[in-house]
């Protein structure tokens, strides 16, 4: 009976070993990526690099200002078009979560979201740059679609975490639908909401499928949305492709940025998700 | 008694399929504690969500008959004037956890969009608040949001908001079964002061409470009312056999 005891505790602290062996694995390719990434780029990194646009090859100075702003441009749009439309699209998936447009609706969310992005980037392509022509706001709308899942099923599954006492309250005090929605339901999970939202920018923030065809690159500072734009996934693909050392120092360097950005913006996340969380 | 202020007449409820609350006849006297009692599912609670029609909020719930508030038919009239005139409290306290104790008591106003002089606002709060003998334990923290209080702190909270909207009738769906004693004991106090200015309408399941603070008991027993009278009376001579058996515990 002791050996068996002895026996049970020792394969306990042996699957505890484990489980910690392979949590620490995970984290183990981001480091590696993280580390690599930031060595071949931070060197590159200088005030140049952020304020020039791009250079003929053997020309010293080039820089990615011309995509930085074009990725700010575009992901702002991208984010415009989408948040109002997925917050709603989540209340509603929240609110009438037996209706049939709802479980058509949620079905199709989750098949969107595994639509390859570079399938995305076609249909953007035959919808809205064959009839109206490369466009910064084509690429935005590709990225749209691509955010609206994931703000959709956040939404949705920090809404209806909710304990649905709180809607009777509202509805006992003789508020409408809207305002329960709006001035209860909402405010409580805005948290869950919003790390939602920040963590779809962070998603589109490196793709770079379906830019390739909408906004389409340029390789000067722009700023109409209706022309094409440089974007920073893109740049990067664009510079890594040649055989020119200085435009992959470039790459490197832009790539350094990007990683840096996403970093920021779940680190954002975090702190959000910490700081506004309303205690039920 | 200065008359009737509800009256329930063939009142019927459905879920789906399922007749829950059946042919109910009853008639609710102003500025009296009417206690509903009876077993689990029973359709005590289904009635007291009919009164100010939260039941058809329900997927698939409907209702039959009317319900009178002062011989106005609650079902014709819009369901948002007839919850601001009958208030709910329920059976978990549900204060709105973003926002603050001062908020959550004019709740009713603020999120419902009536702008009120700040005057008005503190009256409100601090004349609802003591009505529920909380002003003296929260009046230094207003700011704080409403989830830091304990439970029975947090029903009361619930009561000032209801109360906070001046209405008629309040309806409590077993207000103190998430309770500690303590709490309950001074919520049961509260029932007799409110009763001064409401109509109040209490499910219960526990039967002492009923018996210490009502002024009329209802028995409902698988979705009919059974008996209706005194509490008095009801607990010492109940007329129906299956009253009498409830009451003695012969079954719950």
């Amino acid at each position: 009976m002791k050996n068996k005891v002895k026996y049970r505790i020792g394969k306990s602290s042996g699957f505890q070993v484990l489980t910690t062996i392979l949590a620490f694995a995970c984290v183990i390719p981001l480091i590696a990526i993280l580390i690599y990434i930031i060595r071949a780029g931070i060197t590159k990194i200088n005030w140049n690099f952020l304020t020039n646009v791009e250079k003929p090859v053997g020309e010293i100075g080039g820089g990615i200002a011309h995509a930085l702003v074009g990725s700010v441009l575009v992901i702002f749009f991208a984010s415009i078009i989408a948040i109002p439309i997925g917050i709603l699209c989540g209340i509603f998936l929240s609110e009438n979560r037996k209706s049939r447009l709802a479980y058509w609706s949620r079905l199709s969310v989750d098949i969107l979201q595994g639509v390859p992005s570079i399938v995305i980037g076609i249909v953007a392509y035959i919808w809205l740059v064959k009839p109206l022509g490369y466009s910064a706001i084509s690429g935005s709308i590709a990225l749209a679609i691509m955010m609206l899942p994931i703000i959709i099923r956040s939404t949705e599954e920090t809404l209806k975490m909710l304990p649905d006492t709180l809607r009777e309250a509202g509805f006992a005090l003789g508020m409408p639908f809207h305002r329960v929605v709006l001035k209860i339901i909402v405010p409580c999970g805005i948290s869950g909401i919003l790390s939602g939202v920040m963590l779809s920018v962070a998603r589109i923030a490196g793709e770079t499928a379906p830019l390739l065809f909408t906004a389409f690159g340029y390789q000067f500072l722009s700023l109409n949305m209706t022309k094409p734009m440089e974007t920073l996934p893109h740049l990067i693909f664009k510079y890594a492709i040649t055989p020119y050392k200085d435009w992959q120092d470039l790459a490197w360097g832009a790539s350094c940025i990007l990683l840096l950005w996403v970093l920021l913006l779940n680190i954002i996340t975090k702190l959000i998700t910490r700081k506004w969380k309303v205690q039920l | 008694m200065e008359g009737t202020i509800v009256k329930a007449i063939n009142y019927n409820a459905y879920f789906g399929d399922n007749h829950v609350v059946k042919d109910v006849n009853i008639e609710i006297p102003k500025n009296n504690v009417i206690a509903v009692m009876g077993p689990s599912g029973c359709g005590k609670t289904t009635f007291l969500r009919g009164i100010n029609r939260m039941h058809e909020l329900i997927p698939g719930a409907t209702a039959k008959g009317q319900i009178l508030l002062n011989n106005e038919d609650v079902m014709e009239m819009h369901p948002i004037f007839v919850r601001l005139k009958i208030g709910m409290v329920f059976q978990r306290p549900n204060p709105f956890p973003n926002l603050s104790i001062y908020d959550n008591v004019i709740a009713g106003y603020k999120l419902n969009g009536i702008k009120l002089p700040k005057a008005e606002k503190d009256r409100i709060v601090e004349h609802s608040l003591t009505r529920v003998a909380l002003w003296n334990e929260v009046k230094d923290s207003l700011t704080k949001k409403g989830s830091f209080l304990s439970g029975g702190q947090q029903q009361r909270l619930c009561i000032a908001r209801a109360v906070a909207m001046e209405p008629e009738v309040l309806l409590f769906d077993e207000p103190t079964s998430a309770l500690d004693p303590i709490s309950t004991s001074t919520v049961e106090v509260l029932f007799h002061e409110l009763k001064k200015n409401y109509t109040l309408i209490i499910v219960t399941h526990n039967m002492q409470q009923a018996a210490r603070v009502s002024d009329k008991t209802a028995f409902f027993y698988v979705g009919e009312l059974v008996e209706y009278d005194d509490t008095k009376k009801m607990f010492t001579d109940p007329t129906d056999i299956r009253t009498q058996n409830y009451i003695t515990g012969r079954f719950s």
